[in-house]
């Protein structure tokens, strides 16, 4: 065994083992997956917001050419609705209301897109033929698409059992200390906003391939999944009543998921029924504008806050009270992004010593909504970064000193916030200064009057925030109303010759986890890595995982395979001590290398593998033969990345269009065991942050019709619309875990928006603008200005 | 039922299909070649680019027929017999163009045709604007620019070997 050179471990850019295979069209995704004698399925969908379903009738249908059957609510009156993964409690202590969620419609639809009717076919061509000969009669009931029409006295009921459309009424904080503070304010700004709605629009649509086998009873489910056995679990649990030894979730290579492919889909369930039923293999693929309304949309918040301050521009006191859409079911993780994932972050990066927030999640007859990038804080820092820079401009402070003045110092961690996270560490002025350095914010006035001669408005815009992560301590998680634990769970699996599979309970799915998971054991092991594989995805291959989501697979998945790595040392230890003649205390291993302490005896890696599986001179009375271990993993709090983003835009005042121009991130991610794949993580965030702030917008019409429902509508971020993203790094580490890691997969989209918004409102200040929602598009920033033109035209 | 030839990344084959079959259905479903996505169903991705002969195309917005006698190459026929990268695969592994590697086949073979139209090579905002019918949803485009930018030079004979990214 060569002693590894240091470039491969921990801290190398080293290239993704995982990329020859997508660059040469060998990924194999769910779609590409094709089993012998396979059916199609087509789901027909509900085309009204809200109706009743008066009947279907499927005659005609069943007898089109190739059809193999048809399927209904009616004909499944045994399975479970698609559950939701975690209880909200209200003010008063009572549970949320938890409407059911059926696989296939029964009585009625609310939501365009609502799955009515699922055809199995021969071909795709004849399942999609097949569903539009389907004949429902629906009566159209009054439609509520916004969370203020679901609000207004007298709204139709999206669940005739939820009275208001109310989900829950939730808060944190103490409300009593809160209004004392704001009893003493000197100042108070008061602030509303909306974040707008999103679709996570990952490049691969899911699918979802169901298979049975008749002799053995037994299911396998192939997915575009971030969680093959959060899947398992809830489908086989509590959907379709099948134990996990009879069902098989895998989820192969999957093309991008931003938290959309995280959860429980009815496309899933039908398929795996379905193969049960007709006996033969079902695929269903999304085509785009079906993904559009079937795939759980993220954000959409509306937010009233208030904002307490001393005489010296000190946060005394911040509430708020936010609006959340639920949608039109409870999907699986919906219920915590606007509480646990977004409240607890209401402090930020900021000293404010009393913070109380109200949450009201709302059904509407829409898609669903849950955890897209950054679930929850992204919201947070945007209402933040967005009220503090108000708060600057209302107050005469300069927009870097009120930050400043109200960081959570870098001395004061562990630091309590008072919405009851503890931060570990964090290093926020160090962040500032080198991002403020970076972006060349001290020469920034002389470049907006270099453009104002252009006849070009430039203005940038600062964002300073805090993210929690790596989920998460399950016992906490537990008492905050998660129904799962979230653990993780690494197997390091040493062959005999030396090399290495790891098996992880995480999924990779353009994260680079095989290649940055390989590094971790090159570099604990010293094999090389080349001779390190990473499996993922496989319910029959891994013993147990919850899956990427939070930005937890390096925090909790990674320091599982450390743990596991550590049991597999202190085995490998006692073996080499048996064959060098010594005391298992004397042994010491360095990458690679066994040494009896002070003596020039040594082992190689390879030859204690080869001996722990040709156990011939062995301590057998003393240990088991193999080198094949499994640890779980449970976190002993959240992560808690930070940094701070600049951004810098020019506004064409004769368009209203905006270029950004520069983008600076400087994030604190801690340790950094691949600086190419963190930096990719960050720019590829960064770029769905500046989608949010100025193009994409889902947007419903008055009746529950999704009007951006395909890629000529709903606008993604082109290469044209995007900048150069400049990344840094600042670490401090990680207190609690034992890579220091504190996790790089969602700063980007967190960090961002205020940053965006925060220039266009500077480069717009000569038109008094206080606040511009997202998107901030050419048509709305052309409106202002224009708006303001006769006035500026007069003087 | 129609019949349609073509050859595809060297190899001639004659394929029933339907008059509504897709370019993009006969690669994936008859052919097996499942390196082609299909990511949208409106041409606004990019997903599916193939070369028919020698031009860049949607797969999903071309009727199979009307490929008939085409020369079609696709992702898994761009890197030689001996597994020889084209320059252009090996740029984008290089300079970390890819994440999840869905639009990644459509990329590079975008990629491929707009160095080809641009002999004297192409700035980064040319590269922007030409790569405006392919969608990434993962990596900002940052590293694709980059790596395009590299690779065209390789691929023009202004450099032996593609340039290392930094590090």
């Amino acid at each position: 065994m060569n002693v590894v050179t240091p470039f491969e471990g921990i801290g190398a850019s080293v290239k993704r083992k995982e990329d020859l295979r997508f660059l040469s069209g060998r990924g194999q995704y769910t779609d590409d997956i094709n089993r012998p004698g396979q059916t199609y399925a087509a789901i027909l969908r509900s085309p009204h917001a809200h109706a009743r379903i008066t009947s279907i009738d499927t005659a005609a249908a069943a007898a089109m050419p190739g059809v193999v059957a048809i399927f209904t609510g009616a004909d499944m009156p045994d399975l479970g609705g698609i559950p939701c993964g975690w209880q909200i409690h209200n003010k008063d202590g009572t549970p949320m209301a938890e409407p059911m969620h059926p696989v296939l419609a029964v009585g009625k639809v609310r939501f365009v897109g609502d799955a009515v009717a699922a055809v199995i076919a021969e071909t795709r061509a004849q399942a999609k033929d097949a569903a539009e000969a389907i004949q429902v009669e629906y009566e159209v009931l009054p439609a509520v698409a916004t969370l203020e029409a679901a609000l207004a006295p007298g709204a139709s009921l999206v669940h005739d059992d939820v009275a208001g459309n109310v989900c829950y009424d939730w808060h944190i904080g103490d409300r009593t200390v809160n209004e004392a503070a704001f009893a003493k304010a000197a100042k108070v700004i008061e602030f509303e906003l909306v974040n707008n709605r999103l679709v996570p629009n990952a490049m691969e649509p899911r699918a979802a391939i169901g298979d049975y086998d008749p002799t053995t009873e037994d299911y396998t489910l192939y997915t575009t999944s971030q969680n093959p056995h959060v899947i398992r679990l809830l489908m086989g649990a509590f959907v379709l009543h099948l134990p996990e030894h009879k069902l098989r979730v895998v989820a192969p290579d999957v093309g991008g998921g931003f938290g959309s492919k995280i959860f429980h889909y009815a496309e899933e369930a039908i398929v795996t029924w379905a193969a049960g039923r007709v006996k033969r293999p079902v695929k269903w693929t999304a085509e785009r504008t079906e993904s559009f309304i079937t795939d759980a949309h993220g954000r959409d918040h509306v937010t009233k806050a208030r904002l307490a301050m001393d005489a010296d521009g000190k946060f005394l006191a911040l509430h708020v009270q936010t609006l959340a859409n639920m949608g039109a079911y409870l999907s699986t993780f919906a219920t915590s992004v606007p509480t646990y994932l977004y409240a607890t972050l209401l402090s930020g990066v900021y000293a404010t010593p009393t913070v109380y927030a109200e949450v009201k999640a709302v059904f509407t007859n829409t898609v669903p909504v849950d955890a897209y990038r950054g679930a929850g804080r992204p919201e947070a820092t945007f209402l933040l970064e967005r009220l503090v820079d108000v708060a600057a401009a209302e107050t005469g402070m300069d927009r870097v000193e009120i930050r400043r003045r109200n960081f959570i110092p870098a001395d004061a961690f562990p630091y309590q916030t008072p919405v009851a996270l503890q931060y570990d560490s964090g290093d926020y002025q160090a962040t500032l200064d080198q991002a403020l350095e970076a972006a060349g914010w001290a020469g920034f006035e002389a470049r907006r009057a270099e453009a104002k001669a252009r006849g070009r408005l430039r203005g940038i815009g600062i964002s300073t925030y805090v993210e929690a992560c790596g989920i998460a301590p399950s016992a906490v998680v537990g008492s905050l109303g998660a129904r799962a634990g979230l653990y993780e769970v690494g197997t390091i699996r040493v062959h005999p010759t030396g090399s290495v599979t790891v098996l992880t309970g995480t999924h990779s799915h353009g994260q680079g986890h095989e290649t940055t998971f390989a590094q971790l054991v090159t570099d604990r092991l010293g094999v090389p890595l080349a001779q390190v594989d990473v499996v993922h995805g496989d319910t029959a291959k891994i013993p147990f995982g919850m899956g990427t989501y939070g930005s937890r697979s390096l925090a909790v998945g990674g320091s599982a395979m450390v743990k596991a790595m550590d049991k597999i040392v202190a085995k490998a230890k006692r073996i080499a001590a048996h064959l060098m003649e010594a005391s298992v205390e004397d042994v010491e291993f360095d990458r690679g290398t066994f040494r009896v302490a002070g003596t020039d005896k040594t082992k190689s890696w390879a030859e204690i593998a080869l001996t722990a599986y040709v156990p011939h001179n062995y301590p057998i009375e003393e240990l088991e033969p193999g080198l094949d271990e499994t640890a779980f993993y449970d976190p002993r709090n959240f992560t808690y990345p930070g940094g701070c983003h600049i951004c810098e835009v020019e506004i064409e005042p004769e368009t209203g269009i905006t270029t950004v121009v520069n983008f600076t991130a400087v994030d604190d991610v801690g340790r950094v065991i691949n600086p190419m794949i963190v930096e990719g993580q960050v720019q590829g965030g960064v770029a769905q942050g500046i989608g949010q702030a100025l193009l994409e917008s889902c947007v419903y019409d008055s009746e529950g019709q999704l009007v951006s429902a395909s890629f000529m509508d709903y606008q993604m971020p082109r290469a044209n619309d995007l900048p150069m993203v400049s990344v840094a790094t600042h670490t401090t580490l990680c207190t609690h875990n034992p890579l220091g890691v504190k996790g790089c997969g969602e700063v980007g989209a967190i960090g961002s928006p205020p940053a965006v918004i925060n220039a266009v409102v500077d480069a717009l200040k000569e038109y008094g603008v206080r606040h511009i929602e997202m998107p901030a598009t050419a048509a709305k920033i052309w409106g202002i200005i224009n708006a303001s033109r006769p006035a500026m035209a007069a003087e | 039922m129609p019949q349609v030839t073509l050859t595809v990344n060297g190899k001639t084959s004659t394929v029933d299909v339907e008059g509504r079959t897709l370019l993009v259905e006969l690669l994936r479903e008859k052919l097996r070649l499942t390196g082609t996505h299909v990511g949208c169903d409106t041409s606004q991705c990019g997903a599916c680019v193939v070369h028919v002969d020698g031009e860049s195309v949607k797969a999903c917005t071309i009727l199979a027929l009307q490929a008939n006698g085409s020369q079609v190459t696709t992702i898994e026929g761009l890197a030689k017999p001996d597994g020889t990268l084209h320059p252009m695969q090996e740029a984008f592994r290089e300079y970390h163009a890819l994440q999840c590697g869905f639009c990644t086949p459509g990329m590079v073979m975008s990629a491929i045709d707009l160095v080809q139209k641009h002999p004297d090579g192409m700035s980064e905002k040319e590269i922007r604007e030409g790569l405006e019918g392919n969608l990434c949803r993962c990596t900002g485009y940052h590293n694709i620019v980059k790596a395009i930018a590299a690779a065209q030079e390789v691929m023009h004979g202004r450099a032996q070997s593609l340039a290392p990214a930094a590090e």
